[in-house]
């Protein structure tokens, strides 16, 4: 039995579940005190102990499925949304032919990379895949942690609220007299910060740098959560922990499924705030979109979320990199129908820019504290 | 009696399978499917904390209370929320009774005894107990149940310290030392899902997914838990409930707000699901002003796919 076990922890692993040998070691527990004949009972010993996320049930089902009917069809191409294969190793950005293709003419004219000054001022869409590697290097220098608010954990400080725990420590060093009182106040933390990155073709010669900068700012330890906006919403929070660029790149490439397609901005801003907003993720948060605005989609939608959006969070930041564009006007139906609803707009087609967005999220471009720079 | 108070398992009297269970917990009002019933089992049999995510008000909570009703033991209940710590969920010391003890130490006359009298200080009975501590300490026939309700709402470095109590059911205060329960206390955490949840601590539990009832059993348990709404009614109501989830409102409404809805119907003594009715009371179930809107344009088909169920 327990060799089975391990067998179908090993197939969960390889279907992308955290199924490691400790929950394999409860499975067989639990089986112990069921029936490991009955399917059922298999079945929800297994989704009890081996599951943790809901993302995790679909393909359980799928590998169970597999696993327990026996290897007739090993590979059932049922699942529409995550096929039950190891992650795709792509490339960052799609084998679209116009970008390559792009790219190799801009590495023919100018075979090495800018100095760094010039690189802080160069349009992303004219850097060379040498110039991304070095853009790494500027990003981890940005501090992207959100603007401050109270926690409320305190901290001991000169003056606040009285700390009788420390209070009554120096009590006992003065013989019982309470000769110093000690207090504490509430300590500051940075509220969360979340990126909403639109990956779909307009953006594709951008959405490369962009990603960079997601994936500093996630690996930076600050609370912050990433996402990128295609057809559909993916979370990609996960895939770009990692410290490596390239290996945090490669990953969030493996999640999302539909890269450079056409957007709809407003219904994948919508199954954000549905599903992870409203929760909570949105509340009292730095929320920054990272678009064109174009849309596909109804624009009322957009409108109505950008509302929602605003409602929930502290501050809605709009990075939208056609801004730099001389006399650029707004005239993409989304980007109109959204601009009301936000606080900060900023452009983002360089490096200069993003170091102006970090700065934006820490709250220093704002009326509050007024712009330092 | 004691039989099945031992190391291993706190399963209920009498039961012994997953589907007892089931049964045991609709005695108790609560209806279960098999599979959050077989979770439950496991972790019972297992000694193993119950992780449940789901939409608000799908029953999360409700399975600690009915768990500590079916075990006939208390239920110790931590609600986090953001920034809470160990003050709060675990102990704190009794500070005005340890100045008072110095006091009285001082006028009794041994005030260069300071070491000793600091040892004196830092002694269990100076320490004012919380839920987790209290979960810990408990003393009864059968371990109490521990619900620590909306883990998602407290911060990191809570969950790290939420680690060590779940996995090894003990806790260190440094001045006193490590207190560590006789029998490890039933625990049943929930999550709304606002943020994940760390890894490790998921994986020191069993995890089950909460989803809305189908029509069939949101009709059952309409019919269980408000006894006085009649069946035609209950099944209006639960159908109306299935329309609203489908109609892509802010925030579905769950099973909680089925059940107010029940209630609130029923106080004004309905018969029957009616667009005056409807207008009235759907506060109870809809919550958003946007929602409201949408679900009162929509109310004639809900009354219709109503009326063919």
């Amino acid at each position: 039995m327990l060799h089975t076990a391990v067998a179908f922890g090993r197939l969960l692993r390889r279907a992308g579940l955290a199924a490691g040998t400790d929950r394999v070691v409860e499975f067989t527990r639990a089986l112990e005190e069921l029936d490991p004949t009955r399917r059922e009972d298999v079945y929800w010993a297994g989704r009890v102990t081996l599951c943790s996320r809901r993302e995790d049930l679909e393909l359980y089902d799928q590998a169970f499925e597999v696993f327990w009917e026996g290897s007739k069809k090993p590979q059932t191409p049922r699942g529409p949304k995550r096929r039950l294969s190891s992650p795709p190793i792509d490339s960052v950005q799609p084998p679209k032919k116009s970008v390559q293709k792009n790219e190799k003419g801009e590495e023919a004219v100018r075979l090495r990379y800018s100095p760094v000054d010039v690189l802080r001022t160069k349009n992303f869409t004219l850097y060379t895949a040498e110039e991304f590697a070095e853009l790494h290097k500027l990003l981890v220098d940005l501090k992207l942690s959100g603007a401050l608010r109270r926690s409320r954990r305190l901290e001991p400080a000169s003056k606040g609220r009285h700390d009788p725990h420390r209070t009554l420590r120096s009590t006992l060093r003065t013989g019982g007299e309470p000769m110093h009182h000690r207090f504490r106040r509430a300590r500051s933390q940075p509220r969360r910060v979340v990126l909403l990155c639109d990956i779909s073709g307009s953006m594709a010669p951008y959405s490369r740098a962009l990603l960079r900068f997601m994936h500093v700012g996630v690996i930076s330890g600050e609370p912050l959560e990433a996402f990128v906006l295609g057809t559909r919403l993916t979370r990609v929070t996960r895939e770009l922990a990692t410290k490596d660029p390239d290996r945090a790149l490669k990953s969030a490439a493996g999640a999302i499924k539909d890269w450079s397609g056409g957007t709809r901005l407003g219904d994948t801003i919508k199954e954000f705030v549905d599903r992870w907003g409203q929760r909570g993720m949105a509340r009292g948060s730095v929320v920054v979109i990272l678009s064109d605005g174009w849309d596909r989609g109804d624009v009322e939608v957009l409108a109505e979320q950008m509302m929602r959006l605003r409602r929930l969070s502290y501050r809605v930041i709009w990075v939208n990199p056609l801004k730099a564009a001389p006399g650029y006007q707004p005239l993409a139906r989304g980007m109109a129908a959204a601009l009301p609803y936000i606080d900060v707009f900023l452009s983002g087609h360089n490096f200069e820019s993003l170091e102006k967005l970090a700065r934006a999220i820490t709250g220093a471009v704002s009326d509050k504290q007024g712009g330092t720079s | 009696m004691s039989n099945y108070n031992g190391r291993r398992g706190a399963l209920p009297p009498g039961v012994s399978h997953s589907l007892e269970l089931q049964e045991r917990l609709k005695e108790d009002n609560y209806l279960a499917d098999e599979g959050l019933s077989m979770a439950i089992f496991l972790a019972l049999k297992l000694d193993r904390p119950l992780f449940l995510e789901g939409e608000a008000g799908v029953g999360k909570t409700e399975v600690a209370k009915v768990l500590s009703r079916i075990l006939n033991t208390s239920l110790i209940r931590l609600q986090c929320y953001e920034g809470i710590d160990v003050h709060q969920a675990v102990y704190e010391w009794d500070y005005a009774r340890q100045l008072l003890h110095i006091r009285t130490a001082e006028a009794l006359g041994a005030p260069e005894d300071r070491e000793n009298l600091e040892d004196e200080l830092y002694t269990r009975q100076f320490l004012v107990s919380r839920p987790l501590l209290q979960a810990l300490e408990h003393r009864g026939p059968s371990p109490p149940v521990l619900l620590i309700d909306e883990v998602d709402r407290a911060d990191d470095e809570f969950e790290a310290f939420l680690l060590e109590i779940l996995s090894e059911f003990a806790i260190t205060v440094p001045e006193v030392g490590t207190i560590r329960a006789e029998r490890p206390p039933v625990a049943v955490l929930t999550s709304n899902r606002t943020r994940e949840v760390h890894d490790a601590l998921k994986r020191r539990c069993l995890y089950f997914y909460i989803d809305h009832p189908s029509l069939e059993r949101e009709v059952e348990i309409v019919r269980l838990r408000v006894p006085e709404a009649e069946d035609h009614l209950a099944q209006q109501v639960a159908t109306a409930v299935q329309g609203l989830r489908n109609m892509d409102l802010y925030k579905p409404p769950g099973v909680a707000e089925t059940l107010d809805w029940t209630e609130a119907l029923v106080a004004l003594g309905a018969k029957e699901l009616n667009e005056a009715l409807i207008e009235a009371t759907l506060g109870s179930v809809v919550k958003y002003h946007e929602d409201q809107q949408r679900a009162l344009g929509a109310s004639v088909s809900l009354l219709t796919g109503a009326g063919g169920a």
